[in-house]
């Protein structure tokens, strides 16, 4: 049969409870098909600690977590309020400073150190960026790149928090594994949370502001007061993110607000599906190994890297994450036209 | 209820608005018309505060709402409906009641019917979508606002008002893009809304529809006020017909009236 006489039918699986209702408690087979994806990616991010061969790949797995911690607020931003934030570098430096400020100046513990980093951080880069929010688009991702870039030369021209050389001896977590689990609960809390946040009433507004802003104003409601709730959902995860990186490298210094931190959550969204949540996770398990794998290149890494995310980009641009769900929640089958 | 004094609106050097002065009482349905471009929208838009004046004010029940942001004047009961429309095309139609639902207002309120206690957002937001002409046991409601023809989304633009239990409403051409049936339709949703003790301006170029509907008309030209009075009035007007000159929809109201 040649191309031109056939086309791809597509058909939902018959299983009922993707109609997301009680159904789900009628068969194994239904309650299967529910939970084992989830289930999947929760053991298989418990057990990853365990099956890594050595303490510098266990080192990357925390690393791959703050990067999917970055991703999922980049993603929740874009996708869900409709602000594509470059700042994702702002967040992990500022969270980073002051929880590495707590711990060397002040001699908190870990434990407070890194709850208070995420909020009070979060509370400074919204207030920070609260100047911008009525901006849309592209025109917010500039000024958001902006952030970490001035905050970076500041640190260096003023020579404060230790300037150029960073704040350093600062607690590292009490071992290795506390790391790499915390880190990991994190991620698939947040991930769940916010899976569940975009569907509640005020998930919805957040989706309002990003479809159809004009609309949330005149039903009343202030489109900068929710943007900046967003904002500082978002910023949570990256503070939190930052706050261990420093304990995690003992090490406080201006190359955390670096680029990387901002590009390789878009990247990991590109790669993973925008708007899945899950997606971003995936995609930062496959970029950040792929990138310590190419570390030998050295910059010709980023060359690797972009042949990568190009290629993605022009043969599965949806993703993997919405891919998959295509895959799972559908049949495919040619039919004759 | 609403009084408007010497709305001026400049873009650059050209006057979109020249002085408008009105008032709305409780209970009116006030028509706007006018020619392409009299400013009938910029009105709205500077009523709802979706743009600022250059200079007037506007009082709301005796308080001056001039300057005031757009979600604040929405949350005092003034709303408003898009010429063009502007649902959250990504939500089906219920869950685009869900989020004029979380408003302030609407907490206060309880939306349309609600005796100042909101009850489950999901229903009520079918309830509100049901008495504004979605039928609640077809698939209509659930579905995605993006596969909604027109009719429908013009009733979603009065929905999303009627969420919060509005005091005026603003509607921008409700009857534009709607086929003769469907206006004949929203000619008693209307008259049900004044029923229900909300005060309506709408903007029009039905004007046979609206002069069935309308107690009072008002016509703008080139962001002037021609004249304001009842339908007959305002048609045996001969500005108004100037303003209109060789418009047939005129013509064929004049001999209808």
């Amino acid at each position: 049969m040649a191309k031109a006489d056939r086309r791809k039918e597509r058909l939902d699986r018959g299983i009922k409870v993707r109609s997301d209702g009680i159904y789900a408690l009628l068969s194994w087979r239904e309650l299967a098909y529910l939970v084992l994806p989830r289930l999947v990616l929760i053991v298989g991010l418990l057990v990853l600690p365990l099956v890594m061969p050595s303490l510098y790949w266990q080192r990357v797995i925390s690393n791959v977590c703050l990067y999917a911690l970055l991703a999922l607020s980049f993603d929740f931003l874009a996708h869900y309020v409709g602000l594509v934030s470059l700042g994702g570098a702002l967040f992990i430096g500022v969270g980073a400073y002051i929880a590495a400020l707590l711990n060397k100046y002040l001699g908190f513990s870990i434990i407070l150190t890194i709850p208070i980093a995420s909020i009070a951080g979060a509370a400074i880069c919204t207030l920070l960026l609260l100047p911008c929010l009525p901006l849309r688009g592209v025109y917010f991702a500039i000024v958001s790149l902006m952030y970490p870039l001035a905050a970076m030369r500041i640190i260096e021209a003023l020579n404060i928090f230790g300037g150029t050389d960073g704040i350093m001896g600062i607690d590292s977590f009490p071992s290795s594994w506390a790391e790499q689990y915390f880190v990991i609960v994190m991620v698939l809390l947040f991930l769940f949370g916010l899976r569940r946040l975009v569907n509640l009433d005020i998930g919805l507004v957040f989706r309002g502001v990003k479809d159809n802003d004009q609309a949330v104003r005149a039903s009343g409601m202030s489109i900068t007061y929710y943007k900046s709730v967003a904002v500082f959902i978002a910023s949570i995860m990256g503070c939190l993110a930052g706050a261990c990186l420093t304990h995690i490298y003992m090490f406080s210094g201006i190359s955390l607000f670096a680029l990387d931190f901002s590009i390789l959550p878009i990247a990991a969204t590109v790669i993973g599906g925008g708007g899945t949540l899950a997606g971003p996770v995936i995609g930062c398990f496959i970029l950040v190994p792929i990138s310590e794998l190419l570390r030998e290149f050295g910059t010709l890494r980023i060359a690797f890297y972009a042949v990568i995310l190009m290629a993605f980009i022009v043969f599965k641009s949806e993703g993997l994450m919405v891919y998959g769900q295509r895959k799972y929640h559908q049949f495919e089958r040619w039919v004759k036209i | 209820m609403l009084h408007v004094e010497e709305a001026t609106k400049a873009f650059g050097g050209i006057l979109a608005l020249n002085r408008v002065s009105f008032d709305l009482y409780q209970g009116d349905i006030l028509g706007i018309i006018g020619p392409n471009g009299s400013g009938k929208t910029t009105l709205v838009n500077c009523i709802t505060g979706f743009v600022t004046m250059t200079s007037g004010k506007i009082f709301f029940k005796g308080k001056d709402i001039t300057g005031k942001p757009a979600h604040k004047i929405a949350d005092l009961g003034v709303t408003r409906t898009f010429q063009i429309m502007r649902p959250y095309y990504s939500l089906p139609a219920y869950k685009n009641l869900v989020i004029p639902l979380f408003s302030p207002r609407a907490k206060r309120t309880g939306g349309w019917r609600g005796g100042g206690k909101l009850g489950d957002r999901n229903t009520v937001g079918i309830d509100i979508l049901e008495e504004i002409g979605f039928e609640r046991d077809s698939f209509v409601p659930y579905k995605m606002a993006s596969s909604l023809p027109t009719g429908y989304l013009k009733r979603l633009e009065l929905a999303r008002c009627l969420a919060l239990k509005p005091e005026i409403i603003l509607c921008d051409e409700v009857f534009s893009g709607l086929s003769m049936s469907e206006i004949a339709s929203m000619v008693p949703l209307i008259e049900r809304l004044q029923m229900d003790g909300i005060t309506l301006i709408m903007i029009e170029h039905r004007l046979r529809e609206l002069f069935r509907v309308a107690n009072r008309v008002m016509v703008l030209n080139f962001g002037e006020k021609l004249v304001e009075g009842t339908p007959e009035e305002v048609m045996a007007n001969p500005k108004v017909k100037e303003a209109y000159f060789g418009s047939e929809e005129v013509e064929e109201v004049m001999t209808y009236a």
